[in-house]
C-alpha cells in the first residue's frame, strides 16, 4: 500500500541498514590482521638471507609476550576492584542526606572524571615513596602496583557516577513506599534501592573495565614491564629490525582484540535484555 | 501524648502547606475517628494527595497540626519510623518492589522493620494475600501481575504492618477499568472489618458507597464535607455542585 503524501512524517518507514566500511565485517579483521603479521616475514623469508624470519622471530617472544599481556590484565583486574570498592562508597557518598558529604563526594568525582588517566598515572608513580615503613617494617610500593593506584582514581570516579546515576533513575516511588513502611534509610537503600542498581550498573561498569583493560598499556610510559614494554625490548633485542614492527604490535592489538571484544558483546547483550524487562 | 479511642484518630488542624511559592494547602482541619471511612475527592491539584501525604511525614507542614493517636506530626523531633508503623499507605502506582516476589514484598517489612520471626511473618503473609484474593501469587513478581493484583499486593504489604490507619492515595487511578472492580472491592473489606482508611479518590460511586463522610477540597481548602447521602444530592457551594455535575 502506498500513501501519496508529501509528508516525510507519513511515509513508510524502511530502516537503512548501517553500512560497514568497505563492506567489512568484522571477522575481515581476523585475515588482515593475519596478513599484517605474517605478510613481512613471507617478504623477508623470499630474500632468502640466513636469519630468522620476522614470524619466528615473533614466536620465541610470544611466551613473553603473553606473560605481559597477562600482567596487563592483573593490573585491569586489580585496579577495576580497587576503583569500584572505592567509586561504590564515593557514589554512596553523592546520595547521602549530609550534604557535606554529598558535596566533598560530587567533587572528588568530578575533580578524577575530567583529569587524564595518563595524568593521575603520572601522579600516582612520582607521588607515592617506593616504600613505606610502618613500624620499623619497611613495606615496598612497586611501580606495577603504583600503576595500579593511579589507574584506579579514575575508575573510581567513573564508578561513582554509575552508583549515582543509577539510583537517580530508579522511580521516587520506590523510597517513598520504604520510607512509608517504616525502613530506616540505610535498610531502603541496602535492601531495596542497590538490588535493583546492580542490574543497571553491569553494563556500563563492563564497559569501563574494557576501556581500564586497553588503557593498562599507559603503565608503560612509566616503565612497569607489561605486555608495551616487553614488546619494546624484545625489538631493541632484536637489534630494531623495521620488518619486525608490524607482526610484533599486530600480534598486541590481537591479545587485547580477543580479550576485549568479547567484553564489548556480552555487555550489549546484557543491556538488551535489561532494556526488556525493566 | 496519651491517647484514648474516644478522640480522634486523625486530626488536622489548620494545616498551611506550600512548595516554593506555590501554596498547596490553604488552613485544612479535619478529623477522623477510629473506623471511620473517609473520602476526600477534587479536582487535580487541588492538594488531597498533598495533605495525606503529609499525615505520615512524607512531606512536612509549614504551619498548624496533625495528630495521629494524640502525636504531633509537625515536630522537628518526630519520630517517622514510629509514626509510620501505625500508618499504612498505598499510592497510585503501587510501587511494589519489582526484585522481590509478592510474598516477599508484603513480608519483608515486618520481618526487617518490626523484627518478627520470619516463620510467623511468612504465616501472616500469605493469610493477608489470601484475604486480598491472591491465593496461588505468592511466587510472581509484581512484573508478572496486573494492575489490579499488584494494588492488592500493596494493599496486604500496607495491612502486613498491622497500620492503625490507613491511607489510600488515588489507589485506583492508574488501573484498568476492569481491575478497578476488585482493588475497590478489597478496600472494601478492609473497611467493613474496622479499619480506619482516608482515601483520596475519583470514584464518587465508591465514594457514595463506603464513606461515613466526604470532603471536597479545592484550591487548598475544604470546600464542603458532609456523609454522602447528602453530600451526593444537595451540595451547596457552587463549586462542588460543578465538580459533582463534571464528574458523576
Amino acid at each position: 500500500m502506498t500513501y501519496k503524501t508529501d509528508l516525510p512524517v507519513m511515509l513508510p518507514v524502511t530502516p537503512r541498514e548501517a553500512e560497514p566500511f568497505l563492506r567489512l565485517s568484522l571477522w575481515h579483521a581476523i585475515p588482515i590482521a593475519a596478513v599484517c603479521i605474517v605478510g613481512p616475514s613471507l617478504a623477508f623469508a623470499a630474500d632468502g638471507i640466513a636469519i630468522l624470519s620476522p614470524l619466528a622471530v615473533l614466536a620465541n617472544w610470544a611466551p613473553l609476550l603473553l606473560k605481559g599481556f597477562v600482567f596487563n590484565l592483573v593490573i585491569s583486574i586489580s585496579a577495576m576492584g580497587l576503583g569500584t570498592a572505592a567509586g561504590a562508597m564515593l557514589g554512596l557518598g553523592q546520595i547521602s542526606p549530609n550534604r557535606a558529604m554529598r558535596g566533598s563526594s560530587w567533587f572528588v568525582t568530578q575533580f578524577f572524571r575530567n583529569a587524564p588517566w595518563l595524568v593521575l598515572l603520572f601522579f600516582a608513580m612520582f607521588l607515592l615513596p617506593f616504600e613505606i615503613s610502618i613500624l620499623g617494617l619497611k613495606i615496598p610500593f612497586p611501580d606495577w602496583f603504583k600503576a595500579i593506584l593511579g589507574l584506579s582514581l579514575p575508575v573510581m570516579a567513573n564508578v561513582s557516577e554509575i552508583v549515582r546515576g543509577a539510583v537517580n533513575s530508579l522511580p521516587s516511588g520506590q523510597w517513598e513506599a520504604a520510607e512509608s513502611l517504616a525502613y530506616t534509610r540505610r535498610q531502603t537503600l541496602w535492601l531495596i534501592i542497590l538490588p535493583q542498581c546492580v542490574k543497571r550498573m553491569l553494563p556500563p561498569w563492563m564497559n569501563l573495565y574494557a576501556i581500564l583493560t586497553m588503557a593498562t598499556v599507559l603503565a608503560s610510559i612509566v616503565g612497569v614491564s607489561e605486555v608495551m614494554t616487553l614488546t619494546g625490548r624484545a625489538l631493541s633485542a632484536e637489534g630494531g629490525r623495521p620488518e619486525l614492527l608490524a607482526p610484533f604490535y599486530g600480534f598486541v592489538l590481537l591479545l587485547f582484540f580477543a580479550y576485549c571484544y568479547p567484553i564489548a558483546r556480552f555487555t550489549v547483550r546484557l543491556e538488551k535484555k535489561f532494556s526488556v524487562i525493566t | 501524648m496519651s491517647w484514648s479511642p474516644s478522640e480522634p484518630m486523625v486530626s488536622i488542624k489548620d494545616v498551611h502547606k506550600s512548595f516554593g511559592d506555590l501554596k498547596v494547602l490553604n488552613g485544612v482541619s479535619l478529623d477522623v475517628m477510629k473506623g471511620d471511612v473517609i473520602c476526600i475527592i477534587g479536582p487535580s491539584g487541588s492538594g488531597k494527595s498533598t495533605l495525606i501525604r503529609c499525615v505520615n511525614a512524607l512531606n512536612d507542614i509549614q504551619q498548624g497540626s496533625i495528630l495521629v493517636e494524640g502525636q504531633e506530626v509537625n515536630d522537628l523531633h518526630l519520630n517517622k519510623l514510629e509514626l509510620r508503623k501505625k500508618v499504612g499507605m498505598v499510592f497510585q502506582q503501587y510501587n511494589l518492589f519489582p526484585h522481590k516476589t509478592a510474598l516477599q514484598n508484603v513480608m519483608m517489612a515486618p520481618v526487617r522493620v518490626l523484627k518478627h520471626d520470619k516463620v510467623e511473618a511468612e504465616a501472616t503473609a500469605r493469610a493477608l494475600l489470601k484475604k486480598v484474593r491472591l491465593e496461588g501469587k505468592e511466587a510472581a513478581f509484581p512484573g508478572e501481575l496486573s494492575g489490579g493484583q499488584q494494588q492488592r499486593v500493596a494493599i496486604a504489604r500496607s495491612l502486613a504492618m498491622q497500620p492503625d490507619v490507613m491511607l489510600f492515595d488515588e489507589v485506583t487511578a492508574a488501573l484498568d477499568p476492569e481491575t478497578v472492580g476488585e482493588v475497590l472491592q478489597t478496600i472494601k473489606d478492609l473497611a467493613e472489618d474496622g479499619m480506619t482508611c482516608i482515601l483520596v479518590t475519583h470514584e464518587m460511586g465508591f465514594a457514595r458507597e463506603i464513606a461515613d463522610h466526604v470532603y471536597f477540597t479545592d484550591r487548598g481548602v475544604i470546600v464542603e464535607h458532609g456523609p454522602p447521602e447528602t453530600f451526593f444530592k444537595d451540595a451547596k457551594d457552587p463549586r462542588t455542585r460543578e465538580f459533582l455535575s463534571q464528574i458523576l
